[in-house]
């Protein structure tokens, strides 16, 4: 314990906050409830925390930001639950899972998949909780350096990046960002107090609150895509008997070793990448598994390595979102936007000063991402049967609770009514983006992104007297242009485009 | 070459953002517009009006060329209902109360779905209302009206 404390000063701090009982206690809540409502179906994990986020209102600002962030790994993992057992993700991170966690569990191994996911998630998870202590502090004293172009330039990479990386038409998703930014204007104007896009609404002053748009795309829009579908009942039932064993061989963890180390690399960076993310970390690694893999052949009937990789690499790309989201204020996510606006709600303005003003704060955050991924490992392997039973409850006793959580939700962050009617509006579109096969999430982030962008491209031009060129004459915010520019080139280029494609495609198969 | 659309949700998609691009321009024209060294409140979305208009002509204009999917049928009956429940729910909790206004929400949002039986539906109401009171007033002390008393 001395060594820990004289080499981990900041994680011993971290520990001290977050094993108080009454932490724990709120650790414990955000696990629980997650994957709870990670396991019910159509609901992802930002609906989840996005639905979940009033609850937490009224907690200290340490205390709710450790629920919400065992919220996120909870749901997290209802969502690989579903995708083994059922094939539905939960998200779109558990894609890949779905693929040969499916078929172990139509061969009766479900409990190994399951184990094996929770084992590999942990282990990312602990990986990850060290990145964020070794890496964070280092990041924030850079970023307190960053004026106004490189904020620009950064925000752009992880924008861009967002839609390159994400599943469908790319170009689709860049016009997502830029109706986001447009989404994000609406509000009083900080520079001139000029009131834009209200129009004439007063409850608009202060701009949309993001609940209600992420509750509307993806809570409400969600639920009236769903209802368009209906759900196969037949074939949830017929899987959740099939759980014997929960156990995996030793032969299975042998095999999963490397799987879930190089899953935790690959997660750690893209994690660590604004704007890139879980997703694309799990789809990266299933791809690299294939090949590294003795019987590539076997993938999609059922290998334990396609389990343990992707779902190590997404749990890792989790935890190491929180570094740009915590050091920079930028979050790489969708999910990290409403974990940052959870954090502005607290009063806290997230940046690089968050780890030097509020260091308990901050640090008792990443001590309990650790434990909360200890808690899923001890709480979900032996509450699998209950996780099941949930599972088999009709979507027609679900969606109207999710209705009154939703609306309990939105109408407590202001009040007011007219966020009520805001949330139709943007759940409406929610649905019509689904069905024109738009992601919504890279508008999320840009919705959250956006004051912030104008308001850094405004400095920017200011300090440079109108010049657009300082972009590209500081160095560190040329780089990230470059980065951004190299990005869609790459993704533009026919081989790799095929490629993208290829991997993508997976999915449906 | 046939001017015939080949990916109904590209051609719609890109329809969509060009809408609204356009409705950006329009309203921000009320907005000074400043110069690039002081940009005015205008600035900002007038830019992003164009490059929305201009990313939704090429996404319109690409769906003649690839294949892409229908569109298909829209959940008209959940796309009315819902909202009718969720506006109903922002009008009674002020009004008649939050009680209320969750069972109106409710029953309203079971009649979207596509089995309605009266039985559950109670039971439902039972349950939700209990739990939300426990939850949300009880527990979590958020100042909703119960009745229209108060």
């Amino acid at each position: 314990m001395e060594f820990f404390a004289t080499y981990f000063p900041n994680l011993t701090l971290g520990f001290a906050t977050a094993v108080t009982p009454i932490n724990l206690l709120y650790c414990f809540t955000g696990v629980f409830v997650g994957t709870m409502v990670g396991v019910l179906p159509g609901i992802g994990p930002l609906a989840a925390i996005a639905m979940l986020l009033p609850a937490t209102f009224n907690l200290p600002p340490v205390g709710a930001l450790i629920m919400l962030a065992g919220i996120y790994y909870g749901t997290q993992y209802g969502g690989s639950t579903t995708a083994i057992l059922v094939k539905l993700p939960g998200e779109s991170a558990s894609v890949v899972t779905c693929i040969d966690g499916h078929e172990m569990a139509k061969k009766g191994r479900a409990g190994p998949a399951l184990a094996i996911a929770a084992v590999g998630s942990f282990i990312a998870g602990t990986v990850g909780t060290i990145l964020i202590a070794v890496a964070g502090p280092p990041i924030a004293e850079m970023a307190l350096k960053f004026g106004a172009p490189e904020y620009f330039s950064l925000m752009c990479m992880g924008l861009i990046a967002s839609a390159v990386l994400a599943h469908g038409n790319m170009l689709k998703a860049i016009a997502m960002i830029f109706l986001g930014l447009l989404f994000g204007i609406i509000g009083t104007d900080v520079n001139s107090g000029m009131s834009r896009f209200t129009f004439g609404m007063s409850g608009l002053a202060d701009g949309l609150s993001f609940v209600v748009v992420a509750m509307g795309l993806f809570g409400f829009g969600e639920i009236l895509a769903n209802l368009e579908r209906g759900q196969d009942q037949a074939s949830r039932d017929l899987l959740a008997a099939k759980i014997e064993h929960l156990y995996p061989t030793w032969e299975d963890m042998k095999l999963s070793i490397g799987p879930i180390l190089r899953g935790t690399a690959i997660g750690a960076f893209f994690g660590t990448l604004p704007g890139a993310g879980p997703t694309i970390a799990a789809f990266s690694t299933y791809a690299l598994e294939k090949k590294v893999a003795k019987h590539p052949e076997r993938f999609g009937t059922g290998e334990i390595q396609a389990v343990a990789g992707p779902e190590s690499a997404n749990n890792a790309a989790a935890q190491c979102a929180f570094i740009p989201t915590l050091t920079l204020g930028i979050p790489g996510s969708g999910t990290m936007a409403l974990m940052l606006g959870a954090l502005t709600i607290q009063g806290i303005a997230p940046g690089p000063q968050v780890m030097t003003q509020r260091p308990d704060l901050f640090w008792g955050l990443i001590a309990s991402m650790w434990i909360g991924n200890l808690m899923l490992v001890i709480l979900n392997l032996p509450l699998i049967g209950l996780w099941v039973k949930l599972l088999t409850v009709p979507y027609r006793f679900l969606f109207p609770g999710i209705m009154v959580f939703m609306a309990i939700g939105v109408y407590s962050v202001n009040n007011l009514d007219l966020d009520i009617y805001m949330t139709i509006y943007f759940g409406l579109m929610g649905y019509v983006f689904q069905k024109l096969k738009c992601e919504p999430a890279p508008l999320i982030l840009a919705f959250v992104l956006g004051p912030l962008m104008e308001e850094n491209l405004r400095r920017a031009l200011l300090i440079s007297r109108g010049d657009p060129t300082v972009f590209f004459t500081r160095p560190i915010s040329a780089g990230f242009l470059i980065a951004t520019i190299l990005l869609v080139i790459l993704m533009v280029l026919p081989a790799i485009r095929k490629k993208r494609e290829e991997v993508l495609a997976e999915e449906t198969t | 070459m046939s001017l015939k659309i080949k990916s109904q949700e590209d051609f719609w998609g890109g329809l969509l953002f060009i809408g609204f691009g356009i409705l950006a321009i329009v309203v921000a024209r009320d907005y000074p517009m400043g110069s690039t060294m002081r940009m005015g409140p205008g600035y900002f979305p007038t830019y992003i009006g164009v490059i929305l208009i201009i990313l939704g002509a090429i996404i319109s204009l690409i769906s003649f060329k690839v294949h892409g999917e229908a569109v298909g049928t829209f959940a008209w009956r959940p796309m009315i209902l819902l909202p009718i429940g969720f506006a109903a729910f922002g009008w009674a909790i002020d009004n008649i109360g939050f009680i209320l206004a969750l069972v109106i929400l409710i029953v309203l949002s079971s009649l979207a779905g596509r089995e309605f039986k009266i039985k559950e539906v109670i039971g439902m109401c039972i349950v939700l209302v209990t739990g939300s009171w426990a939850l949300f007033i009880y527990g979590l002390e958020l100042p909703f009206p119960l009745w229209w008393w108060r």
